[in-house]
C-alpha cells in the first residue's frame, strides 16, 4: 500500500486554528464513536497513572522489613484504591475505548447504534471514576480525616457495615462502582446492538474479523456479570442508608451471600478484560506473521465457549470459606475446563505464526510477550483450581502474582501491543519503533522481576494485603527484587507516554495502511473522516482488504 | 485517497439485518433480568431465615385482582402496537389509556400493601431478614412498573397529540417489549414471595 500518497492531513491541518473553548465543546458533547472511544482511552490512561503510582508506593513500603514509609491506614486505602481503580476505571474503559473506536469501522458502520447512549454511558462511567477519587478529599471530610475507602477492592461483609466502616469512604466505593456499571452495562449493550444491527453489506456473522466477535461475547457476558454487581451494590447501599439487613449477620444475614454475589460478577470480570486482550492478539499476530488466523471457527466457538464456561467457576474464589466438598469438586473440575477452550486459542496463535514471516515490530514483540506470559498465568492458574493447592496458598503472594500474571503479563502487553498497532490509525502517525522496543525490553524485564518473584513469597506463606513484615521470614531478599522490577516498570511506562506524545507531534506520517492489513479500518484515511466511510463497503470475505489487493486471489474462493 | 477507500459494490441480494431499538431492548432485559435474578436468589436464600416475626405467613395476602390487572396489561399494550400498525390512531390511545390505567391500579394495589404492612403489621425494611427482601425485591420490580408508566404516558401523550403515527410502530412495539418484561418478572416475583415464601 506503500504507493498512496501520504495522507491528506496537512489539508485538514490549513483550516484556521480554533479557539480552545470551541475545541473543548467539541469533544464534552461529541457522539462520535472515534472521539467518545479516544476519550475512553485517554481517561483510562490517566487512571492507569495514578493506580499504577499506588502500586509503587506499596511496593515501596513492602520493599524492606519494618518499614514505615506509609502507614497502615494508607497502605488499606493504596491496595483498595489501586485494585477498584485498576479494575473499573483502567481495564474496563479501555477495553470500550478500543471496542468503540474498532468495532463500527471494522463492520463497515459509520457510527454505533445508539450514539447518544454511548456518550451518556461513557461521561457517567468517567463520573464514577472522580467519584471514587473524591473520597480522598469527601470521604469523611466531616471527621476531618478526609478517607478513600480501605475495604479491599472486593469489601467483603460485615467489613462495609456502618459499625466497621464509618463515614462515607464506603459509600463513594459503593455510588463510583454503581456508576461505572450503569456505563458498563449502556455500552455492551451498544456494542451488542451495534454488531448485529450495523454491520456493512456482506458482512456476515461468519465473516466478522474475530476482534468483533471477541467483543460480542464480552458484551454478552458484561450483561450477566455486571448486573450481578449492581444488583449486590444496591443491597450494599440499602444496608448503609436503610438499614436493611442483607449482608447483617446480626440479624441473619449472610456474609458468605456478599462473596458469592462479588465473585458472581468478579470471576467472569476476568474473562470481560481477557476477552478483548485475545480480540487484540487475534487481529494483530495474523497480520504480522502475514497470514491469515489459523482455525477462524475453532476461535469463535472457543470465544463463546468461554464465555459460557467463566460464569460457572466463580466460587473458586471461596475454597477457603468451607463450602463442602461437592461445590469444591465442581468448581475445581469447571476452572481446569475452562482451560480447554483457552488452550485451543494458545494453539491456533501458534499455528498462525507457524511458517509465517513474522514482522518484528514492538507491536508483534509485545504480542509474542502476550502469548508466552499468558500461557504461564494460565498454567498457576491451574494449580489455583486445586481446592487443597489453594487452602494452602489462598490469600498469598502467590494468588497476587498469579492474578498479576494475567492482568499486567496478558492484558497490559497485549493493550500495548494495540496501541502500537492501532495508534497510526487513530491518529495518523506512527509511534516511533525505536522507543518502542526500548519499551517492550525495559517493561519485559522489569515485569519479570516483579511478578516471577513475586510468586516465592507467596510460597514462604507471605500473606497478601500486609502492611510491612519481621526481617526473620526469609522475605526480604524476594520483596527486595520484587520492589525494583516496578522501577523498571516505571521506566518503561513513562517512556511510551513519552512515546505517545512526541509521535502525536513529530511521529512519521502513517498513510491509511502503514501495516499492510486486511480489516476495514485500514480501508479509510488515518485519522478515519467522522463519517468513516464515503461509501459503505461491501464484503465477501473475512479479509476485505485482502480481496482489493490482491483481485487474481481472493480469500473468497477459499472460505 | 477515494481510491483506497472504494470496496466493490455488491447489490445482488438484499441486506437485511435485526432493528436496533428490538436488540437493544432484548440486551437491556438479559441485563435487567440479572438484576432480578440476584434479588431473587437473596430472596429464596433468606425465606424462613428472619430471626423475629412478623413472617410472610402471618401478613402477606394474595394481591390477585392486582395481579391480574398487571398481566392483562401485557394484552392492552399488545393491542395498541396492533392498531398504530394498521394504522388506527384513537383506537391505539384507547388501549394505550387502558395499559395506563391497568399499571395505575397494580401500583396502586401495591402502594395499599405497603401501606397495611407498615402501619397495621409495624414491618419495614429494618425490621427482619423478610422485611428487607420483600421490599427490596417488590420495590424493585414497582420501580420498573412506575418507569414503564411514565413512558407508556409519553406515549398516550404522543398518541393524543397526533404526533405519534404508525411510521413509530417500532418505537412503541419495543416499549412493549420493555412491559412484557415487566409482566414476566411480576409472575415469578409473585411465585417467589407469594406462594413459595408464604
Amino acid at each position: 500500500m506503500a504507493t498512496h500518497a501520504p495522507v491528506t492531513d496537512s489539508v485538514v491541518n490549513s483550516a484556521p486554528r480554533r479557539l480552545v473553548l470551541e475545541v473543548l465543546h467539541d469533544w464534552v458533547t461529541t457522539v462520535d464513536h472515534k472521539k467518545i472511544g479516544l476519550m475512553y482511552i485517554g481517561y483510562a490512561l490517566i487512571f492507569l497513572v495514578i493506580a499504577g503510582f499506588e502500586a509503587l508506593l506499596m511496593r515501596v513500603q513492602l520493599s524492606i522489613p519494618n518499614n514505615h514509609f506509609v502507614s497502615p491506614q494508607v497502605f488499606n486505602q493504596l491496595f483498595t484504591m489501586h485494585g477498584t481503580t485498576m479494575v473499573f476505571f483502567v481495564g474496563m474503559p479501555v477495553l470500550f475505548g478500543f471496542g468503540n473506536y474498532l468495532i463500527p469501522l471494522m463492520i463497515g458502520a459509520r457510527d454505533m447504534a445508539f450514539p447518544r447512549l454511548n456518550a451518556f454511558s461513557f461521561w457517567i462511567a468517567s463520573f464514577g471514576g472522580l467519584l471514587l477519587y473524591f473520597s480522598y478529599l469527601g470521604g469523611s471530610g466531616l471527621y476531618g480525616a478526609g478517607s478513600a475507602p480501605d475495604v479491599g477492592w472486593f469489601a467483603y461483609a460485615p467489613l462495609t457495615a456502618h459499625v466497621f466502616s464509618p463515614g462515607h469512604s464506603t459509600d463513594y466505593w459503593t455510588l463510583a462502582i454503581l456508576l461505572s456499571g450503569i456505563g458498563s452495562i449502556g455500552t455492551a449493550l451498544n456494542i451488542v446492538t451495534t454488531i448485529i444491527c450495523m454491520r456493512c453489506p456482506g458482512m456476515k456473522l461468519n465473516r466478522m474479523p474475530l476482534l468483533v466477535w471477541l467483543y460480542l461475547v464480552m458484551s454478552c457476558l458484561v450483561f450477566v456479570t455486571v448486573s450481578p454487581l449492581t444488583a449486590a451494590q444496591i443491597m450494599l447501599m440499602l444496608d448503609r442508608y436503610l438499614g436493611s439487613h442483607f449482608f447483617d449477620t446480626q440479624a441473619g444475614g449472610s456474609a458468605v451471600l456478599w462473596m458469592h454475589f462479588f465473585w458472581i460478577f468478579g470471576h467472569p470480570e476476568v474473562y470481560v478484560l481477557i476477552l478483548p486482550s485475545f480480540a487484540f492478539a487475534n487481529e494483530i499476530i495474523p497480520v504480522y506473521s502475514r497470514k491469515a488466523i489459523f482455525g477462524y471457527p475453532a476461535m469463535v466457538a472457543a470465544s463463546v465457549g468461554i464465555g459460557f464456561i467463566s460464569l460457572s467457576v466463580w466460587a473458586h474464589h471461596m475454597f477457603t470459606v468451607g463450602m463442602g466438598a461437592g461445590a469444591n469438586t465442581f468448581f475445581t473440575l469447571a476452572t481446569m475446563i475452562i482451560s480447554v477452550p483457552t488452550g485451543i486459542k494458545i494453539f491456533n496463535w501458534l499455528a498462525t505464526l507457524w511458517g509465517g514471516k513474522i514482522h518484528f515490530t514492538a507491536s508483534m514483540m509485545f504480542a509474542v510477550g502476550f502469548l508466552f506470559q499468558f500461557l504461564i498465568a494460565g498454567l498457576t492458574g491451574i494449580m489455583l483450581s486445586v481446592a487443597p493447592f489453594d487452602w494452602q496458598l489462598s490469600a498469598s503472594y502467590f494468588v497476587v502474582a498469579h492474578f498479576h500474571y494475567v492482568l499486567v503479563g496478558a492484558i497490559l502487553f497485549i493493550l500495548f501491543a494495540a496501541f502500537y498497532y492501532w495508534y497510526p490509525k487513530m491518529t495518523g502517525r506512527l509511534l516511533s519503533e525505536k522507543l518502542g522496543k526500548w519499551h517492550f525490553w525495559i517493561f519485559l524485564i522489569g515485569f519479570h522481576l516483579t511478578f516471577d518473584f513475586m510468586h516465592i513469597p507467596g510460597l514462604e506463606g507471605m500473606p497478601r494485603r500486609i502492611y510491612t513484615y519481621e526481617a526473620d521470614r526469609g522475605w526480604m531478599m524476594w520483596n527486595m527484587i520484587v520492589s525494583s522490577g516496578a522501577i523498571f516498570q516505571t521506566i518503561g511506562t513513562l517512556l511510551f507516554v513519552y512515546n505517545m506524545v512526541w509521535s502525536f507531534i513529530k511521529g512519521p506520517i502513517a498513510g491509511p495502511d502503514p501495516w499492510d492489513a486486511w480489516t476495514l479500518e485500514w480501508s479509510t484515511t488515518s485519522p478515519p473522516p467522522h463519517y468513516n466511510f464515503a461509501i459503505i463497503p461491501t464484503v465477501e470475505s473475512r479479509r476485505p482488504l485482502w480481496d482489493l489487493k490482491h483481485p487474481d486471489d481472493p480469500d473468497s474462493h477459499y472460505e | 485517497m477515494s481510491e483506497v477507500a472504494v470496496i466493490p459494490q455488491n447489490t445482488k441480494s438484499a441486506w437485511v439485518l435485526p432493528s436496533r431499538g428490538i436488540v437493544g431492548m432484548a440486551c437491556l432485559i438479559v441485563a435487567e433480568a440479572a438484576i432480578f435474578l440476584i434479588f431473587i436468589v437473596a430472596y429464596l436464600y433468606y425465606i424462613g431465615k428472619s430471626l423475629a416475626g412478623p413472617t410472610p405467613h402471618d401478613v402477606l395476602d394474595l394481591p390477585i385482582f392486582t395481579s391480574i390487572c398487571l398481566l392483562s396489561s401485557s394484552l392492552t399494550v399488545h393491542l395498541a402496537v396492533s392498531a398504530l400498525h394498521h394504522g388506527r390512531r384513537s383506537l391505539c390511545s384507547l388501549w394505550l389509556a387502558a395499559t395506563v390505567l391497568l399499571g395505575s391500579i397494580f401500583l396502586a394495589g401495591t402502594a395499599h400493601e405497603w401501606y397495611q404492612l407498615i402501619y397495621r403489621d409495624g414491618l419495614t425494611i429494618r425490621t427482619n431478614l423478610f422485611g428487607t427482601t420483600f421490599y427490596s425485591l417488590v420495590g424493585l420490580h414497582a420501580t420498573h412498573v412506575v418507569v414503564g408508566l411514565i413512558m407508556l404516558s409519553l406515549a398516550l401523550f404522543f398518541s393524543l397529540t397526533g404526533s405519534m403515527t404508525s411510521k413509530d410502530t417500532g418505537r412503541l412495539e419495543v416499549l412493549s417489549l420493555y412491559w412484557h418484561f415487566v409482566d414476566a418478572v411480576w409472575v415469578v416475583v409473585f411465585t417467589v414471595v407469594y406462594v413459595l415464601g408464604r
